[in-house]
């Protein structure tokens, strides 16, 4: 018993002092932001690599994400003869939920794995102590940039995302179940209040931020050659998935409870 | 341990690090007077980089004191660090190279982003730091991943020099490379040390090297500095350990450790 609470002990401290580690991660880099130098032209670079780059993969899942739901939720909604609200579920949905999520959760995959991968290489390759001997602050210029990129461009990957997951829904809704044109658009505004973009939009920055902090921390710490590397991408990607999905919870439940 | 009176340009005193229950410096001292070529020789995993990361600052000892110029390092602000560093070059081990940029923009890098001048007056003088480790102006627009390991040596070498530092520290500089390019490496080492008057901390185990770039060589074993002196001395210095190392002999009171501790 007494071994049992040791490791529960022992595994508390670790969490605490992991979360510390991070959160003076995340502070010292942030702060970096508020004193020159600054790099401009490095955010622009990143907002491009982490932004414009996801497009496809984010376009493709919102489009398909907004389909299947408008699919399911006909499905459904027919069993007690609520199809006219299948507009007006799928509109909800991808805006609140399942564009910054998806959206979340594919550029976690896709850009928190390579911004670990890319500074966890440059870690075992020596080249962060090589910026910090060319009188440059790692924090300032690997982090900061990829940092303040994803917080900025999420949200309006997110907006595409919303646009296209709407459209997907339309598509299916129109050409596949049937739906007056008129009366499916009519359904999607009638129900959409700002409050449910704009929730969406703030997951999505918050999202941003984690996926790029995550990266960036878990490449920054990486120990041991390529496998270590391989190590860190993991772990900044599984950490920021889950993140992700516990944070959702509570935007959702600031904006939304009652 | 200086060779002058004056106040050494670099000054370490009684530094102590542990890698959890490896103890790697020991309460090292070491001295290196302003303009000398120091070489501290030690068998791999010695603690030789870990000496070097300390001065530099990329590592906290636990203990002791590291001097510049005579002014305390150890616990520097990050600010002042960065400040700190604009005197200091390094040519690591490995490189280091920036393999996202171009050679000159790997070599201009302390100057556009650590100091702040214009690309293209940084451009001129990576191309001149360039052309000084012998490469044309035809290297310069290429990616680092397309240079051979010797020109990727001179690359880093270039760099650590770009910003004429005061005190330039060389990682095994000759460490992977064929005899011919280890001695034009040797070369360009002794050049910078000689004609511009800088401080040089090299760490190495290649003896051709030490005895060629060294105006002085320290042995580091065990944490500790056990033997150091003139280069000329080495051969006749009367330390077993020394003669040991530098003989490459098996026997002897340095016992290689086989496993991690």
């Amino acid at each position: 018993m007494l071994r049992f609470l040791a490791a529960v002990g022992a595994a508390f401290l670790t969490f605490l002092a992991t979360t510390g580690r991070l959160a003076l991660f995340a502070g010292t880099s942030l702060a970096t932001a508020f004193t020159p130098p600054f790099y401009p032209g490095v955010i622009l670079r990143e907002m491009v690599n982490i932004g414009y780059f996801s497009l496809p993969v984010v376009g493709l899942t919102a489009v398909f994400t907004g389909m299947v739901l408008a699919l399911q939720s006909y499905t459904g909604f027919s069993r007690f003869s609520a199809e006219g609200a299948v507009a007006t579920v799928v509109v909800l949905s991808v805006t609140r939920e399942l564009g910054p999520v998806i959206s979340g959760l594919m550029v976690a995959g896709r850009v928190g794995a390579a911004i670990a991968a890319e500074i966890g290489t440059m870690r075992v390759t020596d080249q962060i102590d090589a910026l910090t001997t060319l009188s440059t602050d790692p924090l300032r210029y690997l982090v900061l940039p990829r940092v303040l990129a994803g917080i900025i461009t999420l949200p309006l990957l997110v907006l595409v995302a919303d646009i296209i997951g709407v459209f997907g829904g339309y598509l299916v809704g129109v050409y596949k179940l049937g739906f007056n044109p008129q009366a499916y658009l009519n359904g999607t505004w009638q129900r959409l209040e700002t409050i449910d973009v704009v929730s969406g939009l703030v997951k999505a920055a918050v999202f941003g931020f984690i996926v790029a902090l995550m990266g960036c921390y878990q490449g920054y710490h990486s120990r041991g050659g390529a496998q270590g590397v391989g190590r860190a991408t993991t772990h900044a990607v599984v950490s920021s998935s889950i993140l992700i999905l516990l944070v959702d919870y509570l935007i959702t439940a600031a904006f939304f409870s009652r | 341990m200086t060779a002058t009176h004056s106040v050494p340009k670099i000054s370490v005193r009684g530094l102590r690090k542990s890698f959890g229950r490896k103890q790697v410096l020991d309460g090292l001292d070491i001295d290196c007077a302003s303009g000398e070529s120091l070489v501290v020789i030690g068998g791999s995993g010695t603690g030789k980089s870990v000496l070097v990361k300390c001065i530099l600052g990329l590592l906290n000892p636990e203990a002791g004191s590291i001097r510049i110029d005579g002014v305390e390092t150890v616990g520097l602000l990050r600010g002042a660090r960065e400040q700190l560093m604009q005197k200091f070059g390094m040519l690591f081990q490995g490189s280091a190279l920036f393999d996202s940029l171009s050679v000159w923009e790997n070599v201009a890098f302390g100057l556009v982003r650590g100091r702040g001048m214009d690309r293209p007056a940084a451009r001129e003088i990576a191309l001149a730091k360039l052309a000084s480790v012998g490469l044309g102006p035809e290297v310069s627009l290429l990616r680092t991943a397309e240079l051979s390991g010797g020109m990727q040596k001179r690359v880093a070498l270039a760099r650590a020099i770009a910003a004429d530092p005061e005190i330039v520290f060389f990682d095994e500089p000759t460490t992977g490379l064929d005899p011919i390019m280890a001695d034009v490496i040797n070369d360009l080492i002794v050049k910078c040390v000689r004609e511009v008057g800088t401080t040089a901390v090299s760490i190495t185990h290649d003896m051709v090297s030490a005895r060629k770039i060294a105006d002085r060589i320290a042995m580091l074993y065990q944490g500790r500095i056990v033997w150091h002196g003139p280069t000329a001395d080495i051969d006749h210095s009367g330390n077993l350990f020394v003669d040991q190392f530098i003989n490459g002999r098996a026997d002897g009171p340095i016992k290689m450790q086989v496993r991690a501790a």
